[in-house]
């Protein structure tokens, strides 16, 4: 086909080496390729985990005070103080931030896809599920810090938790988080160039799910269509769960469901997620 | 190094059926330096994207540094090296973490990414800008960076897409010469497309002309200006006797287009060999009587060539 002849150049020649990963090790060390990339922005900026922050503590120093005003007694108690609306609103705050973070995660993705860098990783011979799995992993760690973060601002106002199950809940949220990553990461692949439908999508299901999971307001002043709604809502369980695990219990059916609440959540990201990574190219 | 038959891929967006890529068939040699050339919208990116396994080619089969790129993906993945139109490092990241990522990316073990890193960055003149982040980068140390990226597993082959769209022409000089030096570093074998036809001229020694899907012409670019297109000769000649003017030249010339110049005529023939032909049609005027008082011979160039093929032009393609 060519018409030339063309004699390879020989001198200073370097034989590749080519290496391959094989074998079910190889996606467990695509994973963990994908995940060290992007924990790396995270430990390489911190602040802006910090910065994150903000909003939930916005929530909890201006929306917090109106709760205690509002329900006074609503919560339980006689006469309901700071510290009783901390104890039944932090924990949902808490869910807040997983929620928030998570679901705007596929914006990095999103960007990575326009500017062309996500096109250099698919290029590489990285497993594709890997490389939706390593990048949703990467929402569990964040998750634990800025957890723990809230709750111990929130001490010094009264605020009280038991450190194992609170561990087992912030754990619990990070698994929760993982699979509400990887849908968001599914989402950026379905919007690819279309900034505006991801951005719609996020934040037209955000403070639904919000509301209707009783994170901010309880539901049971609502009517009883939002009641039902709410049970359709893996946010609820979440909720429900992190009030009793922040309240140092661990033996409660609230718990049970808000494991599988996360599990499933997890389980259908991941799958969703990994089916859009492989599809689109 | 690349074999082809065949590769076809159909796009269906809403009802519509686009045919991007018919049925093509390429053979490409190790040690070669190929550029697919088409206007945009011509397949060339498409068919690059199937010979990378990054897309799914409807029909055909293709077989790249020795495997298939349905069957092995991954394993064609790992010969080569990819640098797309876009910017392969991540925006937020510092220069030398994308590398070392890049690195993991290919199973490499860590001594060896870091002191391959190292090496690229010195040898492509990113040195000094290991701490500073992509965005950071002007176009030009971004499109290096680039070319380190695709070079980190060593690949034996390299492909590029478009890689110096939108560069300025320092810079596009600049980035050749670090293409050209790294082919010759690794004994690579090199795959771009362009729509440049002066890059696709001077840099690659085969040239795939492609046009609606199909390759149309394919063979090294002077092969192809001798076969599809000739050289022009434009004289101006000062006598107004077109009759004589045409009597004079050589017969082996094509038809001359003779206009007014003054109280001259100016002659445009055309010729295969421009250069050798030139003396000879002076000397040939002179003969005759006829003085000439200006002469110059054009080369043919490849919009000439994809001209004669299409009747359209490349470069007004390209402009518009």
């Amino acid at each position: 086909m060519t018409e030339q002849t063309r004699t390879t150049t020989t001198t200073q020649r370097e034989a590749p080496r080519i290496v391959t990963r094989t074998g079910p090790g190889k996606f467990f060390a695509d994973t963990a390729a994908v995940f060290t990339r992007e924990i790396l922005l995270v430990l390489r900026d911190p602040f802006t985990l910090i910065f994150s922050l903000l909003q939930p503590l916005i929530f909890l120093g201006l929306f917090g005070p109106l709760l205690t005003g509002t329900f006074g007694g609503g919560f339980g108690a006689e006469g309901a103080s700071t510290a009783d609306t901390l104890q039944w609103f932090v924990p949902g705050v808490i869910v807040m931030i997983s929620l928030f973070g998570t679901s705007m995660t596929g914006s990095n993705l999103l960007y990575e896809v326009m500017t062309g860098s996500y096109e250099r990783v698919l290029a590489t011979p990285l497993d594709r599920s890997a490389i939706l799995v390593g990048r949703a992993l990467k929402e569990f760690a964040p998750l634990l810090v800025q957890g723990l973060l809230i709750a111990v601002v929130c001490i010094p106002f009264g605020f009280t938790f038991h450190l194992l199950p609170a561990l087992f809940g912030l754990a619990l949220l990070g698994l929760f988080g993982i699979g509400v990553g990887a849908l968001s990461l599914a989402l950026a692949l379905a919007s690819k160039n279309r900034e505006w439908l991801f951005w719609g999508v996020q934040q037209s299901l955000l403070f639904p799910l919000l509301i209707l999971s009783g994170m901010m307001l309880p539901l049971e002043a609502g009517p009883s269509w939002m009641q039902t709604a709410a049970k359709f809502n893996p946010l609820t369980y979440m909720v429900d769960a992190e009030r009793v695990l922040f309240g140092g219990t661990f033996a409660d059916t609230a718990v049970l469901w808000g494991v599988v609440a996360a599990a499933v959540t997890c389980a259908v990201g991941l799958l969703v997620g990994i089916r859009a990574t492989r599809k689109a190219v | 190094m690349i074999r082809a038959r065949g590769l076809t891929k159909t796009f269906s967006r809403r009802k519509e059926t686009v045919e991007a890529v018919k049925g093509i068939d390429v053979d490409v040699a190790e040690g070669e330096l190929v550029a697919f050339l088409g206007p945009n919208g011509a397949g060339k990116s498409t068919t690059l994207r199937m010979l990378t396994s990054l897309l799914e080619p409807t029909a055909g089969e293709a077989t790249v540094a020795g495997y298939d790129v349905v069957a092995h993906p991954a394993q064609v993945r790992a010969r080569l090296g990819f640098i797309g139109q876009g910017n392969g490092g991540g925006f937020s990241y510092k220069v030398v973490d994308e590398l070392h990522n890049q690195g993991r990316f290919y199973g490499l073990a860590p001594e060896v990414y870091k002191e391959r890193a190292a090496d690229l960055m010195a040898a492509l003149e990113l040195g000094g800008l290991e701490k500073r982040s992509v965005q950071s980068l002007s176009g030009g140390q971004r499109r290096r960076l680039d070319v380190a990226l695709g070079l980190m597993n060593h690949p034996p082959l390299l492909f590029l897409d478009e890689p110096t769209t939108g560069l300025d022409p320092h810079s596009r000089a600049n980035l050749w010469g670090h293409i050209t030096a790294m082919r010759e570093r690794y004994g690579m074998t090199v795959v771009l497309t362009t729509h440049y036809l002066d890059e696709a001229d001077s840099m690659a020694e085969r040239v795939v002309v492609i046009d609606h899907g199909e390759i149309i012409a394919d063979a090294a670019p002077g092969v192809l200006k001798r076969r599809h297109a000739d050289d022009s000769l434009t004289l101006v000649v000062a006598t107004d006797d077109g009759a004589a003017v045409r009597a004079a030249l050589p017969d082996d010339l094509g038809d001359a287009e003779l206009t007014a110049h003054g109280t001259g005529l100016q002659v445009r023939v055309r010729t295969a060999q421009g250069a050798e032909e030139l003396p000879v049609v002076i000397e040939a005027l002179r003969v005759a009587g006829i003085t000439t008082t200006s002469a110059s011979a054009r080369q043919a160039s490849l919009d000439d060539v994809f001209l004669n093929l299409t009747g359209r032009s490349l470069r007004e393609e390209a402009a518009a």
